[in-house]
C-alpha cells in the first residue's frame, strides 16, 4: 500500500519526464536543422535551374582547356578537369611536405635559440617569432614574392653562389644529383647499411645493459653513416654525378628549377610556421620541470643522458599535439598560394569553377580534400603521441 | 677600535658591464663566436635596411595615398563619421583607463602617445596647409562644410581630449565596472549604425558596407566577426558537450569540418555559394558576405576556446549547483558560464588576434582591406615597383596592432590567475 502510493506519487507526467523531453527536443532540434538544408536545398537548386547548371561531377571528365605553371605529373591543357585537380593536389602535398620537413628544422632551431644563455642568440630568436607572429601570413607571402623574388635580377644578370646555386626572375636553379655508372654497386652497400643498422639497433635497444645508453642511437648511425662512406670510395668511380644548371640563352636548362611562385611559397610557410614551432618547442622544453634534470644529475647522468633520456621524452610529450596543429596549419595555409599564383590544389579548383560555372561541386571536392588531408595528418600525428604517451606509465 | 680592512671587491670582469657581458654573451668559446657571428649578420641586415630605408625608400607612396589606407572608398564628405567611431573608442578607453586602471591605463598611455605622435608627424608632412584650405572652403561652402574640411589634426587632438577627458572622469569610479562592460558593446552597435546610416536625404544617409575599407574595413571585418561567432561559439560548445546524441553530432561534425578547412574555401564558398542559397530576391553584398565567412570559421575555433573553458570547471561545481536545486540550464548558466567564459578570455584575444590577422584573406575575394588598398595602390602607374615600402608599412600596421593586443592578453592572463589557480 505503502510503496504503491509512493510510485504513485513519483510518476511525473510526460510533459516533464525527461526521457520523453530529451527525445523530443532532439526530434525538433533535427526538424528545424531539415528545415533550413531544405530551404537552402530549394533555392539552390532553383537558382542553378536559373543559370542552367547541372548537378555533378560529370565536369570533371571534360578537356580542361587551361595551363599549369608546374606540377609533378605531365598535364597539357587537352587533358581532363580531373587531371588538372590532381595536379594541383600534388602541387599543395608537395609544397607542404617539404615546408613541413624544414620548418620543424628551423623552429626546432629557433626554439633552442630562444632558450640560449646568449643574450644575443635569444634576442635575435625572439624578435624573429614576434615580428612572424604578429604580421598576417599572407602580407608576408605577397612580400617575399612581389617584393623579392619578382624583383630578382634578369637572367642575363643571374645572381650566383658558389657556380652551382642560381637565382634569378626564373627562379632558383640548384645542382641535381644523377645516378653514375657505379651507381647500382653503391646502392648494396647502402642496403646492406641499412640491414646492418636496423640490427645494431634491434640489439642494443633490448640489452639490458645498454638499452638506457646512447648506443642504440649512435652505433646504427655511425654504421649507416660509415658503410656507406665507405662503399663510395670502393666501387672506384663517384656513383652520383652532380647535374649544374647550365646557362642557356633565355634560361637555365638542367638542375633542379624551382618556380619563384613555388620559392616564394614555400620560403613564407617556412619562416611563417617556424616562428609558431619555436614557441612550441620552448613551452616543450621548459615544461621539464628543473627538478627532474637535478634529480638526473644527482643519479650520475651525463648532459647527454640528461638531454636523452629525461628532457627528451618528456618534452616531446607535450611537444607532439600542438605540433601536430602547427603542420595541419601549414597545409591548410598553402591555400594562401592562390594570392602569388602558385598553382595549388585551391588555386586551380578556383580556375576548374569559374571555367565550368560549377562552384558547388568544385568546393565541395577541394574541401573534401583537405579534410582529407588534414584527418590523415591527425590520424599519424595520434598514432605517434599515443606511442611516446605510453612511455610515461 | 675598528680597524679598516681592505676588503676586497669581487673580481672586475665579473661585476657591472663587463661582468654582463662576459656572462651573457661570452662564457664560453662557442657563445663568443655565435656573438661574432650575430653581431657581423645584425650590421650588415638591420644596417643594409635602415640605409634603405632612410635613402632609396620612397614613403611618398604612403602619405600620398594615407586616407586610402585608413578608409579606403569611404566617401570623403562622410569620413567625420569615422573620426565621431574613433572619438567614441577615444572616449571608452578613456573611460576604462580610469575606471579599470592596470593594464587599461597603460593602453590609454599608449593611445595617448599615438595620438600625440601623429599630431606632430601630420604638423610637420603637412605644414599647416589643411587649416588654409579648411579655412577656404568653409569661407565658401559655410556650416556644412564644418565637419567634412575639419583637418586630421584637429580631430586628433579632439581624441586626444576626449581621452584625457575621459580618464579623468573615470577615475577611481569602480563601481562602473559593469556599466562600462555594456557600454563598449553599446559602442559596437552605435558604430555599425553610425558607418551603416539610414534613409536617402537624411543627415546620416545609407551608405551600405561595400564602401568600408582600408584599416576600417579590417577593423570592422575581425570585430564584427569575433561579436557575433562569440555566442555561436558557445552554443556550439555548449552543444558538443550536450546529452543529446543529435546536438552533440551536429556540434562535432560542424567543429571538426570548418577546422579541417582553410579559411579560404570557406571565404570562397560564401562569396560564390551563399547568393545561390538565399532566395533570389535578397541580395548582400561582398563585406557582408565576407563577414559572414569570417563569423562561421571563427565559431568553431570559439567552440573549442570555450569547451576548454567549460572542462576546466570542477564537477563539484556542478553538483554543488543541483544540490541547492538549480536545473541543469541554471547550472550552466549561473555556475559553468560565467567561471568558463572568464577563463578563456586570454584564448579569446588570441583568436581575434588571428581574425585580426586572417582578415587580409578577404583580399582574395576581392575585398579592399588594408592589403588589398596595398595591392590596388600598387597597381596605379605612378607607384609601380614599391612594393617594399607598401608591404612593410601594412605589416608595421598588423605589428603595432597585434603585438599590443598579445602584450594586453598577458597582462589579462596574470592578472586573472589563469593556469595558477
Amino acid at each position: 500500500m505503502q510503496q504503491q502510493s509512493v510510485a504513485h506519487h513519483t510518476a511525473v507526467p510526460f510533459w516533464r519526464d525527461v526521457r520523453v523531453l530529451t527525445v523530443i527536443s532532439q526530434i525538433v532540434f533535427v526538424i528545424i536543422l531539415a528545415i533550413v538544408a531544405g530551404f537552402f536545398y530549394s533555392n539552390l537548386s532553383s537558382a542553378m535551374r536559373q543559370r542552367g547548371l547541372v548537378a555533378g561531377f560529370d565536369f570533371l571528365e571534360r578537356e580542361s582547356g587551361f595551363e599549369i605553371g608546374e606540377g609533378l605529373i605531365p598535364y597539357k591543357p587537352s587533358d581532363l578537369y580531373g587531371r588538372a585537380f590532381v595536379v594541383g593536389v600534388l602541387n599543395t602535398l608537395l609544397v607542404s611536405i617539404v615546408g613541413i620537413f624544414f620548418a620543424t628544422i628551423l623552429g626546432v632551431l629557433t626554439g633552442v635559440a630562444r632558450l640560449s644563455s646568449n643574450w644575443l642568440i635569444n634576442r635575435i630568436a625572439a624578435t624573429y617569432i614576434e615580428i612572424i607572429r604578429n604580421t598576417p601570413l599572407l602580407v608576408q607571402l605577397v612580400f617575399v614574392y612581389f617584393g623579392v623574388f619578382v624583383k630578382l635580377p634578369p637572367v642575363r644578370d643571374t645572381f650566383e653562389f658558389s657556380g652551382a646555386f642560381f637565382a634569378n626572375q626564373r627562379g632558383l636553379f640548384l645542382p641535381r644529383p644523377l645516378p653514375a655508372p657505379t651507381f647500382d654497386a653503391w646502392t648494396s652497400f647502402i642496403l646492406f647499411a641499412a640491414l646492418g643498422a636496423f640490427a645494431l639497433w634491434f640489439y642494443f635497444s633490448r640489452h639490458p645493459k645498454y638499452r638506457y645508453t646512447f648506443y642504440p642511437i649512435t652505433l646504427p648511425l655511425a654504421w649507416l653513416i660509415l658503410f656507406p662512406l665507405i662503399g663510395w670510395f670502393l666501387v672506384g668511380q663517384t656513383p652520383v654525378n652532380w647535374e649544374i644548371p647550365e646557362r642557356g640563352r633565355f634560361n637555365f636548362t638542367g638542375g633542379i628549377a624551382l618556380s619563384p611562385e613555388f620559392s616564394a611559397l614555400l620560403t613564407g610557410l617556412v619562416l611563417y610556421t617556424a616562428a609558431f614551432i619555436a614557441e612550441v618547442v620552448r613551452g616543450g622544453l621548459q615544461a621539464v620541470r628543473r627538478g627532474q634534470i637535478e634529480a638526473a644529475r644527482a643519479m650520475g647522468l651525463n648532459e647527454a643522458q640528461v638531454l636523452y633520456l629525461v628532457i627528451f621524452p618528456q618534452a616531446m610529450r607535450v611537444i607532439v599535439p600542438p605540433l601536430t596543429s602547427q603542420y595541419l596549419n601549414l597545409a591548410k595555409n598553402s591555400s594562401l598560394a592562390i594570392a602569388i599564383g602558385y598553382p595549388d590544389l585551391f588555386n586551380v579548383g578556383a580556375t576548374i569553377a569559374n571555367q565550368t560555372g560549377q562552384p558547388v561541386p568544385v568546393i565541395m571536392l577541394i574541401m573534401a580534400t583537405y579534410l582529407a588531408m588534414s584527418l590523415t595528418t591527425s590520424v599519424l600525428m595520434n598514432i605517434y603521441n599515443a606511442r611516446i604517451q605510453v612511455l610515461e606509465k | 677600535m675598528t680597524t679598516s680592512v681592505d676588503t676586497l671587491g669581487p673580481p672586475p670582469t665579473t661585476v657591472g658591464v663587463l661582468g654582463w657581458l662576459r656572462k651573457n654573451l661570452f662564457s664560453t668559446w662557442y657563445n663568443s663566436l655565435l656573438t661574432i657571428v650575430s653581431l657581423w649578420l645584425i650590421y650588415t641586415v638591420v644596417g643594409q635596411l635602415l640605409v634603405w630605408a632612410f635613402t632609396t625608400a620612397r614613403w611618398g607612396v604612403i602619405t600620398a595615398n594615407l586616407r586610402l589606407f585608413m578608409v579606403g572608398p569611404f566617401p570623403p564628405d562622410q569620413v567625420w563619421r569615422v573620426w565621431l567611431v574613433l572619438g567614441i573608442v577615444s572616449v571608452m578607453m578613456g573611460l576604462s583607463a580610469g575606471v579599470f586602471g592596470g593594464t587599461m591605463r597603460t593602453f590609454g598611455v599608449w593611445l595617448a602617445a599615438a595620438y600625440a605622435t601623429l599630431i606632430v608627424l601630420d604638423m610637420i608632412a603637412e605644414q599647416g596647409r589643411p587649416f588654409a584650405d579648411f579655412a577656404r572652403r568653409f569661407g565658401e561652402g559655410g556650416a556644412g562644410q564644418f565637419w567634412i574640411a575639419l583637418p586630421g589634426m584637429v580631430w586628433l587632438a579632439a581624441n586626444l581630449a576626449i581621452l584625457a577627458l575621459g580618464w579623468i572622469v573615470g577615475r577611481g569610479r569602480a563601481k562602473w565596472r559593469a556599466r562600462l562592460i555594456l557600454a563598449w558593446l553599446g559602442s559596437f552597435f552605435v558604430t555599425v549604425a553610425l558607418l551603416q546610416g539610414y534613409g536617402k536625404d537624411t543627415w546620416l544617409p545609407e551608405l551600405g558596407t561595400n564602401l568600408w575599407g582600408g584599416l576600417l574595413l579590417t577593423f570592422m571585418l575581425s570585430v564584427v566577426s569575433i561579436v557575433v561567432s562569440f555566442p555561436l561559439g558557445v552554443l556550439l560548445a555548449l552543444g558538443r558537450r550536450s546529452k543529446l546524441p543529435a546536438v552533440k553530432i551536429f556540434s562535432i561534425l560542424y567543429i571538426e569540418l570548418v577546422r579541417g578547412v582553410p579559411l579560404v574555401t570557406i571565404l570562397y564558398m560564401t562569396q560564390i555559394m551563399l547568393p545561390l542559397f538565399l532566395p533570389t530576391g535578397l541580395r548582400i553584398d561582398n563585406v557582408s558576405r565576407a563577414i559572414a565567412g569570417m563569423t562561421l570559421f571563427t565559431a568553431a575555433y570559439m567552440a573549442e576556446n570555450v569547451r576548454g573553458g567549460l572542462q576546466a570547471i570542477p564537477t563539484g561545481q556542478i553538483e554543488a549547483a543541483h544540490a541547492v536545486g538549480l536545473s541543469d540550464a541554471l547550472t550552466t548558466l549561473l555556475i559553468v558560464l560565467p567561471q568558463a567564459l572568464r577563463m578563456v578570455i586570454p584564448a579569446i584575444v588570441g583568436l581575434f588576434i588571428s581574425l585580426f590577422k586572417d582578415t587580409t584573406l578577404a583580399t582574395i575575394v576581392a575585398l579592399l582591406e588594408l592589403l588589398g588598398v596595398g595591392r590596388s595602390v600598387l597597381a596605379q602607374p605612378e607607384f609601380l615597383g614599391l612594393q617594399m615600402e607598401v608591404y612593410i608599412f601594412v605589416a608595421a600596421i598588423f605589428f603595432v596592432f597585434s603585438y599590443a593586443m598579445s602584450f594586453a592578453s598577458y597582462r589579462v592572463e596574470e592578472a586573472l590567475g589563469v593556469g595558477k589557480r
